[in-house]
């Protein structure tokens, strides 16, 4: 009893204790924070991933891709049995994407990903990444009237509206380009002979006009059949007539395609400071897509597609290479199809295991069952695709854990100097005790309990500290970046507009229970030396 | 000693005098072992200051009788407080023998001596040794704290509460309870740290000059309050002082010279 007592009051009458708590305090602070943005971000960056990538991919690096592939999804559906939630078969590109903006040509290296939208939504989260909020329950590859980003006021005007507007503008334009080419000629035509008529100028052009909504218009049903959409304003240009033919773009569109948004997009501080994003493309855009063909070698082809939505899973390596197009128009384009049989190849098949399903295990066995030797085929998981990352986040967790546990170590140490320091203290009531028959270890004991009550009061806090700061991350950042005017968090490199915590609680117990370790190791020392004492010496001690 | 003989000098203090435990007999050869509390036979005790030996005890033979005030007296140096803590168990002879009522207990284990310190002993300093951080009743119920561990202490809290309150009013200090010792006067903490002495009800008091750091009449509080207890109770007493007066007031005196046994009186 004496001990609880004794230990009890030293605690609160040692102010310079404290000091040894904040320290241990504040590691376990720290700790905690760090523990929590870390776990965070690789939480954050491991649902996107996997939410952009399926569980396992089974993958031809053939530029044919695989041909047969019903035997392929039978043989992957009798090795994973009911492992197996989802599948669907892509075929995946290196592709080069080019747009028009402010007059001038852009060009970009893609990745084109020819997706079945009726399987792929059950394999990834990709549908939801989309912009517009009915092509996250369903995409089909169709303009939508307008709508797009919702929510988002510096997203521009999008979509058939938009596409609409433009097209006007680029005819009139068009037009007015057109008719002053005509009046230089009549000038031309007047100063070798006749006199200026101008009535017959306004007729000519009228009639011109009238010419160009004609062929349009069969141009347009031309395009409505299926299989000629794809070849879009190139097929426009097959009479031999020297004006310009040209699709109608305020009627129609080419094939839809979804682009990453920051193929089409900048995001960069303005003079002030603000996050601005500049849009380049948006949907109700066509950009041409030039890929290589199925055929050996390769052949560069080259098609035009109406943007109809854009993708954003905030990874920036995925937002700024992936395009997306239906299946059957990328085998179209690329000669994926076997002109006898009709058989379809891809590239790739991807796979969604059901929930709680070993990962590891489940490629394992699609490995022995296509042998790359025989099949040509690589499987992998997601986490192997990503392994290097994920790796690298976890290393740095690690080490950040190690240097911050030897923080607090370092605090046990101050614990040990200030514990020898209220010993050598304590010297006379240690041979007082003594002397009333209190045994070493009873003494002993009292610093120990004391170590561990500093321990237990610092990590407490220390938890508590940590908590609240983590709770209020966003607020203190925000403090920080007034406070000191530089962006603690920046939207343009992480594309979070928060930072992404998580607090597990067995990480919360394994800080404390450490940090009560590091107090109670620290306090040994001084024990033993308060128990081992000599009660007489102690006593003569002044 | 084992756990049962153990517990038996626990419970000895609650018990009559005749059914306390008599764990060795005296040797019969020497004095009257029942009339003798404490005695030390050739004791040698010899401390080390940076490597010079110094001898401070060469041989005492001491014996305290039964209900009786014994007196050591002797100049600095001259090894009395090496003696009381001999006898206290707080150290141990390089030769010589200490005996408790017929038992030794020099060569005990050390947890039986803390026993023994905590159980039979009350011991009284010249500078009080009162713990700073408890208050005086708690400073008075520290030994049976610490011989009663921390379940029987708080089964038996309001019995030994009412002992150490009954202890400190019969020092006259019951107005003080709840006082730390840095409130308290000099004559009040030596009082108290009789109390604190006494609360155990102990069968041998060793007192180190109690009057050394307090004026005469103060000091003559704090004897009259310990002849009280020797007087009414039978405590036996040993007592360290240099002042011939104390010394007097004893009903033997044992005059220690450079380690030696000059005289006794």
């Amino acid at each position: 009893m004496y001990k609880l007592l004794l230990c009890w009051r030293y605690l609160r009458t040692r102010w310079i204790a404290l000091a040894s708590i904040v320290s241990v305090t504040l590691g376990v602070a720290t700790l905690i924070v760090v523990n929590s943005v870390m776990d965070g971000f690789t939480e954050e960056m491991h649902q996107r991933i996997h939410g952009i990538l399926s569980d396992i991919v089974v993958e031809s690096h053939s530029s044919e891709g695989i041909g047969d592939v019903e035997w392929y999804q039978e043989r992957i559906r009798s090795t994973l049995g009911d492992r197996l939630e989802g599948l669907t078969t892509v075929v995946a590109v290196p592709a080069m994407v080019t747009f028009q903006y402010n007059g001038s040509s852009h060009t970009q290296q893609i990745n084109l990903i020819g997706i079945d939208t009726a399987t792929y939504a059950s394999v990834s989260d990709f549908s939801q990444y989309l912009l517009h909020p009915e092509n996250r329950d369903g995409l089909d590859f169709s303009l939508k009237e307008t709508g797009y980003a919702p929510g988002r006021n510096s997203f521009p005007e999008a979509g058939w509206t938009y596409r609409r507007d433009l097209a006007r503008l680029r005819k009139e334009l068009e037009q007015e380009a057109e008719r002053n080419r005509r009046l230089r000629e009549k000038m031309a035509e007047a100063k070798t002979g006749a006199a200026a008529l101008p009535s017959a100028m306004v007729n000519d052009s009228s009639e011109d006009l009238a010419k160009i909504e004609t062929v349009s218009e069969s141009e347009a049903t031309s395009n409505s059949d299926d299989s000629d959409l794809l070849a879009g304003p190139k097929t426009a240009i097959t009479d031999n007539s020297d004006r310009p033919h040209y699709f109608d773009a305020e009627r129609e569109t080419h094939t839809g395609i979804v682009l990453g948004i920051s193929i089409g997009s900048m995001r960069y501080r303005d003079p002030l400071g603000d996050i601005k994003d500049l849009y380049f493309i948006r949907p109700g855009d066509d950009v041409t897509l030039t890929m290589p063909g199925a055929g050996s070698p390769p052949r560069a082809i080259d098609q035009s597609f109406t943007v109809v939505d854009l993708y954003e899973s905030k990874m920036s390596e995925y937002d700024s290479t992936f395009a997306f197009i239906p299946l059957d128009k990328l085998q179209q384009a690329r000669g994926m199809i076997d002109p006898i049989s009709g058989r379809k190849s891809v590239t790739s098949i991807q796979l969604k295991l059901k929930p709680g399903v070993d990962l590891s295990q489940a490629r394992d066995d699609l490995r022995v069952a296509f042998p790359p030797e025989q099949t040509m085929v690589h499987v992998e998981s997601w986490r192997d695709s990503q392994g290097p990352l994920l790796a690298a986040v976890q290393l740095e967790t690690t080490i950040l854990n190690i240097l911050l546990f030897m923080i607090i170590a370092v605090a046990g140490f101050g614990i040990l100097a200030t514990f020898f320091m209220i010993v050598v203290e304590k010297t006379r009531d240690i041979g007082i005790l003594k002397s009333l028959g209190a045994p070493g270890s009873g003494i002993a004991s009292i610093f120990l309990a004391y170590g561990v009550l500093l321990g237990v009061v610092g990590s407490v806090a220390g938890a508590v500290l940590g908590l609240l700061f983590v709770h209020n991350i966003n607020t203190i950042a925000g403090w920080i970046e007034m406070l000191t005017g530089r962006e603690v968090f920046d939207e343009t490199v992480y594309y979070f507009t928060e930072i992404p915590t998580i607090i597990h609680p067995l990480m919360l117990v394994w800080v404390v229970i450490g940090a009560i370790l590091i107090a109670v190791l620290a306090s040994v020392l001084p024990s033993i030396r308060a128990a081992r004492m000599h009660p007489v010496e102690a006593l003569r001690y002044e | 000693m084992n756990k049962m003989a153990r517990e038996a000098l626990f419970q000895g203090n609650l018990l009559p005098d005749a059914e306390r435990p008599r764990l060795r007999t005296f040797p019969s050869d020497q004095v009257d072992a029942s009339s003798v509390a404490i005695a030390a036979e050739g004791l040698y005790k010899t401390y080390k200051k940076s490597r010079i030996a110094v001898p401070v005890l060469k041989g005492v033979d001491f014996t305290a009788e039964q209900g009786k005030m014994t007196a050591i007296i002797g100049q600095s140096g001259s090894g009395k407080s090496t003696l009381l803590h001999l006898l206290a168990t707080l150290d141990r002879p390089d030769a010589g023998e200490v005996y408790f009522e017929g038992n030794r207990i020099d060569a005990l284990g050390r947890s039986d001596r803390d026993l023994f310190r905590n159980q039979q002993l009350g011991m009284i300093f010249q500078f009080y040794h009162l713990l700073p951080e408890l208050s005086t009743l708690e400073n008075v119920l520290a030994p049976q704290m610490i011989g009663a561990g921390i379940w029987k202490y708080l089964c038996q809290r309001k019995l030994l509460k009412d002992r150490a309150r009954e202890m400190l009013e019969m020092v006259g200090l019951g107005h003080r309870l709840n006082h730390k010792p840095n409130e308290l006067s000099g004559g009040e903490m030596q009082r108290t740290a009789i109390a604190r002495a006494l609360v155990t009800r102990p069968r041998l008091l060793l007192a180190d000059e109690p009057t050394g750091n307090l004026d005469q009449e103060t000091g003559a509080g704090v004897l009259d309050i310990i002849e009280r207890v020797n007087r009414e109770e039978g405590l036996t007493v040993v007592m360290v002082t240099h002042d011939e007066g104390i010394a007097r007031r004893c009903d033997r005196i044992v005059r220690l010279v450079r380690g030696r046994v000059e005289s006794v009186d």
